[in-house]
C-alpha cells in the first residue's frame, strides 16, 4: 500500500500544496521518518500483513473442520495453525491496530499539536515491532509451535517439541513496542494539547487511547517477565512453574492473564474510541453523556486489571478467589453496558445517514453487545463450568475481538480514509464490504455458539459427526468474511490510486482533525486549529433545516 | 523561530521526557512487580527451604554492596542537584564517583556470582542441596539469579547513561542551563537503587529473625 501512496505519477498535476506524503518520495525518507503520521502507515501496513497471515492460517483450519475425520492435515498441523493464528492476530495485529495505525496518525491532530512527543522513540517502536515480527516469522519457518497462543505450561515448557523459545522471544520484543508506543501517547495528551482544550473537551477516541496506553504500560512489562520465566524454564529445565520442582504451573496462568485480560480492553477500548466519533458524526448529534462515556472509558481499564480470574474458574483455584473474579467481571459489564446505552440514545433523534463507516461502527455496537451479553454467561462459575472448554468460549470472544475491534478498526480506517489519503473511495463498494463482513461474521461465528452449548470442545482437530452441519454453515460463513476481507483491500488500494480527490472535511465531523487539510501537512495545521466550545458540537436539527 | 521561543520549546520538551521517564519507570515496577511476586508465592510454599537457602547467600558482600550503591545514590543526586545550581565541576566529580561505585557494585556482584558458582548454588547443573528441601532451595537460587541478574542488567544501563553524562558534563553540554537529561539519568538511578533496597533482605536476610 505504501508504494502506492509514494508514487509521484500516481499523484494529480492539481497537486500544488506539500503535505506529508509528497514531503519525501524515498523509501529512506519512510524508512527514517519521525512523523507520526507516516509511522502510522508504517504500522497500517505491516499489520495488514500479518492480518492476512493469520487469515490465511484461519481459512485453513476453517477448511479442515468441514470434515468430522482428517480432510486435509495432520492433527500437529491443526494445532500449530491455531496457535500461529493466535498469536500473530492478539500480538500482531489486534493489540496494535487502532492505537498504533489510527491512534498515531490521529492522536496529536485530534490534540492540535504538530506530533507525538518523542518522535523518534515512536518510531524505534516500529522497528521494535517489525523486530518481534521477524522473530515469528522465523518461527513460522521453523515449522511453527502448538502450544497454543497462551503458551500453557507445563506443555510449553516440558513437552512441546517446536520452537517455543523463539515464538516467545517475538512476543516478547514486541511488547516493548507496545510500551513505547503507550508511553509516548500518555506524554502527548498530558503534554501537547492545545492551549484550551481541557481533558472534558477532548474527543472520546482520545480518552480511550490515553486509557489503553496505561494499560500497555502497566500490564506490556507483566507478560515480558513472565515470558522470560517461561523460555528460562524450557532452556534450564528449572523455573517457578514447574509442579515437579516445586514450582507452581497456575502461578504461570495467574501471571499470563494477568496481562491478557486488560489486553482484551487494549483492544476493545479503542474500537469503543473509534466507534464514538462515527456515530456521532453520521447522527449528527453530540454523544450523549459525554462525561459518563469518559468515566466508563477509565472504569473499565480499572477493573480490566481485576478480573483476569475468571479465565482459570476450571484452572483449579481458589473457589474464594473465583468468587471474587466472578463478581468483578459482572462489575466491569456496568461500563460496557452504560457506552452501549449512550451510542444508542445518541442515535436516538438523530439525523441519521448511513455512510460505510457508520455501517461498520453501528456492525460494531450490534457484535459487541453480543459479544458482552455472551460473556455475562461465562462471568458466572456455574456457567463457566460447562462452557469455558467449548466452541461458546470462541464465538465470544470472536465477537469481541472480531466483531468489536476488528469492525471498529475497518469503521476507523473508511471515517479518515479521506483525511489520511486525501482520496475517497467508492462508496457503494465500501457499504457492500461492510454488510458482507457483517453477514459473513455472523455466519462464522454464530453456529460456534451452539456448538459450544452442545458441548463441542474447542481447540479439537476431530469432532462427533453431529456437530457437522454447524461446523460447515461456519465454514461457509468464513467463506465469506473472507471474501469481505479481501474487499476492502482491492478498493482502498485503488481509492490510494486512482480515488477521487477528498476535500478537507467530507463527512461535515467535528474534531480538530478535519479543520485541517486532506491530506495534511507536514507539522499537521497551516493555522492553528479552533477549540471548539465543546466536544461533538452537532447540531442535528439545524442539519434538518438545511436539507441536508 | 525567536531564540526565546525555541528555549520554551526545549524546556517543553525537556518536561515531556520527564513524564516519559515517570511513566516508563511505573512500567519498570511492574516488570520487577512481577519477580518480586513469584517471589512472595514460592516463599509462601517454601518457608524453611527459602529460609535455608538463603543462609547460603553472602551477607557480608550483599551488604557492601548496599553500602555501595546506596552511597552511589547520593552521589548522583548531588550531582543532579550540583548541576542545577551551577556547581559544574563538583557535579563532575560526584558523577565520577558515582560511577565508580556503581562499577564497585558490579564487580563485587560478579565476585560474589563467582563465589557462588564454587559452591555450586546455581541451581542448573550440580546443585549444593540434596535434602528433603532441595526443591524449594533450587526454586530459591533460581529466584536469586534472575532477580540480581536482571537489577545488574539495569545496573548496566545506569553506568552507561551516566558515562554519557559524565562526558556531556566535561564537554559543557549539560550545564545549569541544560540540566534535565542529568536528572533524569538520577531519577533512573533512585529506580536501580529502589529496586536493591527490597532485594538485599529478601534475598541475603531470611535465616535472620
Amino acid at each position: 500500500m505504501s508504494s502506492s501512496i509514494i508514487d509521484p505519477s500516481a499523484a494529480p498535476v492539481l497537486e500544488t500544496e506539500s503535505n506529508y506524503l509528497t514531503h519525501g518520495y524515498s523509501l529512506w525518507s519512510w524508512l527514517t521518518t519521525t512523523d507520526h503520521k507516516r509511522i502510522a502507515l508504517l504500522y497500517a501496513v505491516t499489520i495488514t500483513a500479518f492480518f492476512f497471515m493469520g487469515g490465511a492460517a484461519a481459512t485453513l483450519m476453517r477448511i479442515e473442520l468441514i470434515s468430522p475425520t482428517p480432510l486435509i492435515m495432520s492433527a500437529e498441523t491443526y494445532n500449530k495453525l491455531f496457535t500461529a493464528h493466535g498469536v500473530i492476530m492478539v500480538w500482531f495485529f489486534l493489540i496494535p491496530s487502532i492505537p498504533a495505525t489510527l491512534g498515531n496518525f490521529l492522536i496529536p491532530m485530534m490534540i492540535g499539536a504538530k506530533d507525538v512527543a518523542l518522535p523518534r522513540i515512536n518510531l524505534l517502536s516500529w522497528y521494535v515491532f517489525a523486530l518481534g515480527g521477524c522473530f515469528v516469522i522465523a518461527t513460522l519457518i521453523a515449522g511453527g509451535i502448538d502450544t497454543g497462543w497462551t503458551f500453557y505450561t507445563p506443555y510449553s515448557t516440558r513437552f512441546s517439541q517446536t520452537t517455543v523459545v523463539c515464538g516467545v522471544a517475538g512476543v516478547f520484543v514486541t511488547g516493548f513496542s507496545s510500551i513505547m508506543t503507550g508511553l509516548n501517547f500518555i506524554v502527548t495528551v498530558h503534554r501537547l494539547r492545545a492551549p484550551g482544550l481541557t481533558w472534558f473537551k477532548l474527543p472520546l477516541f482520545v480518552w480511550a487511547i490515553y486509557a489503553t496506553s496505561i494499560i500497555l504500560v502497566l500490564a506490556t512489562p507483566v507478560l515480558a517477565m513472565t515470558l522470560v520465566l517461561l523460555a528460562m524454564q524450557r532452556v534450564f529445565g528449572i523455573g517457578i512453574f514447574d509442579a515437579t520442582l516445586g514450582g507452581d504451573p497456575l502461578l504461570f496462568q495467574h501471571m499470563f492473564w494477568f496481562y491478557s485480560h486488560p489486553a482484551v480492553y487494549i483492544m476493545v477500548l479503542p474500537a469503543m474510541g473509534v466507534a464514538s466519533e462515527v456515530i456521532t458524526c453520521f447522527a449528527r448529534k453530540p454523544v450523549f453523556g459525554y462525561r459518563t462515556m469518559a468515566y466508563a472509558i477509565a472504569a473499565i481499564a480499572a477493573f480490566g486489571f481485576m478480573v483476569w480470574g475468571h479465565h482459570m474458574f476450571v484452572a483449579g483455584q481458589s473457589l474464594y478467589a473465583s468468587l471474587v473474579f466472578s463478581f468483578l467481571s459482572y462489575v466491569v459489564a456496568i461500563p460496557s453496558a452504560i457506552k452501549v446505552f449512550n451510542w444508542t440514545a445518541t442515535l436516538y433523534k438523530g439525523s441519521i445517514t448511513f455512510e460505510a463507516p457508520m455501517l461498520y461502527a453501528l456492525g460494531f455496537v450490534g457484535l459487541f453487545l453480543i459479544g458482552g451479553l455472551t460473556g455475562l454467561y461465562l462471568a458466572s462459575l456455574g456457567m463457566d463450568a460447562d462452557l469455558s472448554r467449548t466452541y461458546f468460549v470462541v464465538a465470544h470472544f470472536h465477537y469481541i475481538m472480531v466483531g468489536g475491534s476488528v469492525m471498529a478498526y475497518f469503521a476507523g480506517i473508511h471515517f479518515w480514509w479521506p483525511k489520511i489519503t486525501g482520496r475517497m473511495y467508492s462508496e457503494s463498494w465500501a457499504r457492500l464490504g461492510a454488510i458482507v463482513i457483517f453477514v459473513g461474521f455472523n455466519l462464522t461465528f454464530f453456529p460456534q455458539f451452539i456448538l459450544g452449548i452442545e458441548g463441542m470442545p474447542r481447540r479439537y482437530f476431530e469432532y462427533a459427526p453431529q456437530f457437522q452441519f454447524l461446523n460447515v454453515l461456519s465454514s461457509a460463513g468464513a467463506s465469506i468474511l473472507a471474501a469481505g476481507y479481501v474487499l476492502p483491500l482491492v478498493y482502498l488500494t485503488w481509492s490510494a490510486l486512482h480515488g477521487a480527490r477528498a476535500t478537507d472535511n467530507p463527512w461535515g465531523a467535528k474534531g480538530l482533525e478535519w479543520q485541517t487539510r486532506s491530506p495534511p501537512p507536514v507539522e499537521n495545521f497551516d493555522v492553528p486549529p479552533r477549540i471548539p466550545q465543546r466536544p461533538y458540537d452537532y447540531d442535528p436539527d439545524a442539519e434538518e433545516k438545511a436539507g441536508r | 523561530m525567536s531564540a526565546s521561543a525555541e528555549a520554551a520549546t526545549r524546556r517543553a520538551n525537556d518536561s515531556d521526557s520527564e513524564v516519559g521517564l515517570w511513566v516508563f519507570l511505573a512500567s519498570e515496577v511492574m516488570f520487577f512487580g512481577l519477580l518480586f511476586y513469584g517471589y512472595t508465592i514460592m516463599r509462601l510454599s517454601h518457608p524453611q527451604a527459602f529460609a535455608q537457602a538463603s543462609a547460603h547467600t553472602d551477607v557480608l558482600l550483599g551488604s557492601i554492596n548496599c553500602c555501595l550503591l546506596f552511597t552511589s545514590s547520593l552521589t548522583m543526586a548531588l550531582a543532579a542537584r550540583g548541576l542545577r545550581i551551577g556547581a559544574c565541576r563538583a557535579s563532575l566529580r560526584l558523577l565520577a564517583a558515582t560511577w565508580v561505585l556503581g562499577f564497585l557494585f558490579l564487580a563485587v556482584k560478579c565476585y560474589e556470582y563467582h563465589e557462588d558458582i564454587d559452591h555450586h548454588l546455581v541451581p542448573w547443573g550440580r546443585f549444593a542441596f540434596h535434602g528433603s528441601l532441595a526443591a524449594g532451595e533450587r526454586l530459591f537460587f533460581f529466584l536469586y539469579f534472575v532477580m540480581t541478574g536482571a537489577h545488574a542488567m539495569h545496573l548496566i544501563v545506569g553506568l552507561g547513561i551516566i558515562a554519557v553524562m559524565l562526558v556531556g558534563v566535561a564537554r559543557g553540554k549539560y550545564t545549569e542551563d541544560n540540566c534535565e537529561a542529568v536528572e533524569l539519568a538520577a531519577l533512573y538511578w533512585a529506580l536501580v537503587d529502589t529496586v536493591w533496597i527490597f532485594l538485599y533482605p529478601i534475598l541475603y536476610l531470611v535465616h535472620r529473625p
